[in-house]
C-alpha cells in the first residue's frame, strides 16, 4: 500500500503530507486538551473532530462555548469560518472521483491542506491522489490527536510554543506559491489578500476570506483570454503548478 | 454550564452545515459545464482563498495584530519555499523561527 502510494505520488510528496498531518495531529491534541481544560465534556472534541473536521472552526465554537457564549451564535460563527468551503468545492470538485458515496466522502475531507496539496499538482491523476491521501491521513491524525489531547490533558495545549501557528501558513504559503508565477493570479491574490486584510479588524472571521475572491473579479478585466488552438489539454488548462510540493 | 444535549445539537448542526457548504460546491459544478477560461477562473479563485487564509492567518488573531513571532515565521517560511528549499525545510524553520523567537520573548 505505501509502496504503490510511493510509486504514484513519489516519496517526496508522500514525506509533505504525512508532515502536514502530523502537524495536524498535535493541533488536534492542543484542540482535545483545550476544549476539555476549559470545562467542557470529554466526548465533544472528539464527536466535534468527526463531525465537523475542521479546526478553525472548532476553536471557535470551544472558544465561543466556553466563554458563556450562546450556543446558537457559536454555531453561526463556526459556520461563517466554514463558508469558504463552497468556493473550495466548486474549484476542486473535480478531484473526489465519481459515485455517491466518493463524492460525500471526499467532501467531507475537503480542507484547506487538501486543497492546497491538491491544487498543487499538476495532472489529474496525481491530484486526486494526492487529495485522497492527504484527507484520509489527516482525517486519522486529527482524531487520533483529539483523543490523544482530551485524555492527555494540557501537555501540548499551547502549540504556539511549538510555532505550529506559523507553520500552517507557511504550509499553504509554499503550496500556493507555484501558482503565483501566473501574473493574472498573483494580481488577483495582491487584490484579495489586501480586501481580506482590510475587513478583517471589521468583520467576523470567515467573511473577510471570502470577500477575498473580490480578487478574482479583478482578473476577469485585465487578463485576455489565453490563445486557443481547439484541441483542449487539459494539464495546460490550470494556472502554472508545480509538479511537485518540494 | 451548556447542557450535553445542547452540545450534541449544536455539534451536529455546525457539522451538518458544514458539510453542506462541502457538498454544494461539487454539485453546483457538476451540473454546469464550465469552458477553460472559468475553468481558470476556479483553480485563480481557490489560490486567493489560500492566499487570503495564509496572510489573515499569518497577521491576525481575533481581528488584532497577531504580534511579531509568528508572522516572521511565516516570512521566513515563504522565503525558503521562494528560494525553492525542501518543504519540510520550508515548514519547520517557520515553526522554528516562531518558537525561537517566543523564547528569546518576543511576542
Amino acid at each position: 500500500m505505501w509502496r504503490t502510494l510511493t510509486t504514484r505520488l513519489g516519496p517526496g510528496l508522500l514525506r509533505d503530507i504525512a508532515l502536514v498531518c502530523a502537524a495536524d495531529g498535535l493541533v488536534g491534541a492542543s484542540f482535545g486538551a483545550i476544549t476539555v481544560g476549559s470545562g467542557l465534556p470529554l466526548w465533544l472534541p472528539m464527536l466535534m473532530s468527526v463531525v465537523v473536521f475542521a479546526g478553525a472552526a472548532q476553536f471557535m465554537f470551544v472558544g465561543l462555548v466556553a466563554s458563556g457564549g450562546n450556543p446558537i451564535a457559536a454555531v453561526l460563527a463556526g459556520l461563517l469560518v466554514n463558508a469558504r468551503h463552497l468556493p473550495f468545492g466548486f474549484a476542486v470538485g473535480d478531484v473526489f472521483g465519481r459515485g455517491l458515496a466518493r463524492r460525500a466522502v471526499g467532501a467531507h475531507l475537503m480542507i484547506d491542506e487538501t486543497v492546497a496539496f491538491a491544487l498543487a499538482q499538476r495532472d489529474a491523476d496525481r491530484r486526486r491522489t494526492a487529495f485522497w491521501v492527504c484527507g484520509i491521513m489527516l482525517f486519522v491524525c486529527w482524531n487520533v490527536g483529539a483523543v490523544a489531547g482530551a485524555f492527555g490533558g494540557t501537555v501540548i495545549s499551547d502549540t504556539d510554543a511549538f510555532g505550529l501557528d506559523a507553520a500552517f501558513p507557511a504550509v499553504l504559503l509554499a503550496l500556493v506559491l507555484p501558482s503565483l508565477k501566473d501574473r493574472a493570479t498573483r494580481l488577483a491574490v495582491a487584490v484579495g489578500v489586501a480586501v481580506a486584510l482590510a475587513t478583517s479588524p471589521l468583520l467576523p472571521a470567515g467573511v473577510p476570506v471570502l470577500l477575498a475572491l473580490a480578487g478574482v473579479l479583478v482578473t476577469l478585466g485585465a487578463a485576455p483570454d489565453p490563445p486557443r488552438d481547439g484541441s483542449r489539454d487539459p494539464a495546460a488548462a490550470p494556472p502554472a503548478r508545480s509538479e511537485d510540493a518540494t | 454550564m451548556i447542557s450535553p444535549l445542547v452540545l450534541v445539537v449544536a455539534t451536529v448542526v455546525l457539522g451538518a452545515g458544514t458539510f453542506a457548504f462541502r457538498v454544494a460546491g461539487p454539485a453546483l459544478r457538476s451540473r454546469v459545464t464550465l469552458s477553460d477560461r472559468a475553468e481558470q477562473l476556479m483553480a485563480t479563485a481557490a489560490v486567493v482563498l489560500l492566499a487570503a487564509l495564509v496572510a489573515t492567518s499569518a497577521l491576525l488573531e481575533d481581528g488584532d495584530f497577531a504580534g511579531v513571532a509568528r508572522p516572521a515565521g511565516v516570512a521566513v517560511g515563504g522565503l525558503l519555499a521562494w528560494r525553492k528549499a525542501p518543504f519540510v525545510v520550508v515548514v519547520l524553520a517557520a515553526a522554528a523561527t516562531a518558537a525561537g523567537l517566543r523564547l528569546l520573548g518576543v511576542p
